[in-house]
């Protein structure tokens, strides 16, 4: 199948899981399932990675801002910009890309090769509106508080590793951070963040909803959702900072 | 009643289905037999909706399902039950909560009203007992009668089940089989089974349609293939000679020849 096929059965895809709900109690439910399964299932790597990129920033940075004419204040600058504006949103989501986006992946193909999806479809339940929504939502909902709460460890991190390197005091970091804040980053991370959200969900529930064959497929369209869904992330970045900055 | 007419449907160039009529009866098991690849499955995926055949019609109870709108077709499949070949329970949920599902997404009654339908279902397939358990922790058998549990409970009008004993011991299949004959007659619904099995389509072959390389070779009920002399069906049918022996012994029984021990009545 060429990319147009594949593009033209995502899109298909899409449209066919807005339709009204058979129960939207049940379908709450499931939604917020994804929610824990997606936000809280991935919030102890997010909080380790968060404070770590956070961290080797600010050592990297004083370590490359060698002039002393420059004020040390000027590291936790650019830490808080590197963090909202690149780390905290792409990182964070390529990461998620590959916790979250095999998941949804391997959950719909494993439910496609043992015919649960097609168990589903005889009930007279739209599989796509059932399957594929309630885990776009839950991502669309908990990856930008991810980001947020990413963005805010990164800081932390980047603060902790400062003093305890003797770059720079808690003092000097907090007020660099207050210097030169421009709170349109933090607009611009979120956009980010809502649309790598879309990515990282609806790219691999498309894999996993359209596997044919065994679990050696469930894995090779669980691999393939998680590149495709790296690629698009970087695309749709340096599309958004190109038309939004 | 579901009646189809003329059923077609290919692959790229592989023709699977070439124009297969038929009527499945109410209140009988209507089994579909065939070698692997004759088209058995596919025609059964036509008859639910998960293909759509190429040409072709297929009326349910005078209601012509090709011509439905996709929401007519999720109203009517709320009346069909399936059982899958691999029982297709979700993994993530407990047994009780398989067969709940279907109640929890189309039904407003209240909780105790759902367990209570649970626990009637879960009586009729022999299964008290076994709510809490996952699909993980219980047998092939047991699977296969929690599916039939999950496609029972909205009391339906159609029941679908493919290949219900693949994979079983001997025993077990005949419990599958009388179990799906007994809800058959018990509810008067229209049983479609694609089965390979010979002791189902000797024991519950109430209607038969026997296919080759997509086409109807042979209908009849079980009696039937006894006498019948279809070169093709008696090939498929008593392909060893232990069944061909079988087959013998049920002629001369049903001539009055051999009594049920298989002694010979001298007149």
């Amino acid at each position: 199948m060429n990319f147009f096929t594949h593009f033209g059965k995502y899109l298909l895809m899409l449209k066919g899981m807005i339709s009204k709900p058979e129960n939207a109690k049940v379908y709450w439910k499931e939604f917020m399932h994804q929610c824990s399964d997606i936000g809280v299932g991935s919030l102890g790597i997010v909080c380790i990675i968060s404070l770590f990129m956070g961290a080797v920033s600010t050592v990297q940075t004083a370590y490359q801002l060698v002039s002393p004419l420059i004020s040390k204040t000027t590291i936790a600058q650019i830490v808080r910009d590197t963090v909202i504006l690149e780390f905290a949103p792409t990182l964070v989501c390529i990461v998620l890309a590959g916790v979250v986006g095999s998941k949804i992946a391997s959950e719909l193909g494993n439910m496609r090769v043992s015919e649960q999806i097609d168990a589903l479809e005889i009930m007279g339940i739209n599989t796509k509106t059932f399957l594929v929504m309630p885990k776009i939502a839950a991502a669309i909902v908990t990856i930008p508080l991810m980001v947020i709460l990413a963005m805010a460890l990164g800081i932390y991190g980047g603060r902790l590793a400062g003093e305890a390197s003797n770059i720079l005091s808690a003092d000097t970091y907090d007020r660099g951070l207050m210097q030169n804040f421009m709170p349109y980053n933090v607009t611009f991370a979120l956009i980010k963040a809502y649309t790598f959200a879309f990515i990282i969900s609806s790219i691999p529930a498309y894999f996993g909803y359209f596997v044919q064959g065994g679990s050696l497929e469930i894995g090779r369209s669980s691999t393939k959702s998680v590149v495709v869904s790296c690629i698009m992330i970087l695309l749709a970045d340096y599309a958004l900072a190109a038309l939004l900055l | 009643m579901i009646e189809f007419k003329n059923i077609k449907k290919r692959f790229g160039d592989k023709v699977v289905l070439d124009g297969v009529s038929h009527v499945m009866e109410t209140g009988k098991t209507n089994l579909i037999i065939g070698t692997s690849g004759s088209g058995k499955t596919v025609l059964q995926k036509c008859l639910v909706g998960l293909f759509e055949p190429d040409e072709g019609e297929i009326i349910y109870d005078g209601r012509s399902f090709t011509d439905m709108s996709q929401e007519e077709r999720k109203l009517l499949r709320q009346q069909i039950g399936m059982l899958f070949q691999g029982s297709a329970l979700f993994d993530s949920m407990t047994v009780e909560e398989n067969i709940q599902f279907p109640l929890n997404m189309f039904t407003n009654d209240s909780n105790s009203k759902k367990l209570q339908r649970v626990n009637e279902v879960l009586e009729r397939v022999n299964l008290v007992g076994s709510n809490k358990k996952k699909p993980s922790e219980i047998s092939g058998g047991m699977k296969k009668r929690v599916g039939i549990a999950r496609a029972i409970v909205l009391n339906p009008k159609y029941l679908f089940c493919d290949e219900p004993n693949s994979g079983l011991d001997p025993k077990t299949s005949m419990v599958i089989d009388k179990l799906i004959k007994e809800l058959t007659t018990e509810y008067n619904i229209t049983t479609i089974i694609n089965t390979h099995d010979m002791n189902s389509v000797m024991e519950i072959g109430d209607n038969i349609l026997y296919m080759v390389n997509g086409k109807k070779e042979w209908t009849g009920n079980s009696k039937d293939i006894i006498f019948s002399d279809n070169k093709q069906l008696n090939e498929f049918i008593f392909a060893s000679e232990f069944l061909q022996d079988a087959k013998t012994m049920r002629m001369l029984e049903a001539q009055g020849k051999m009594d049920g021990n298989g002694n010979m009545v001298n007149k």
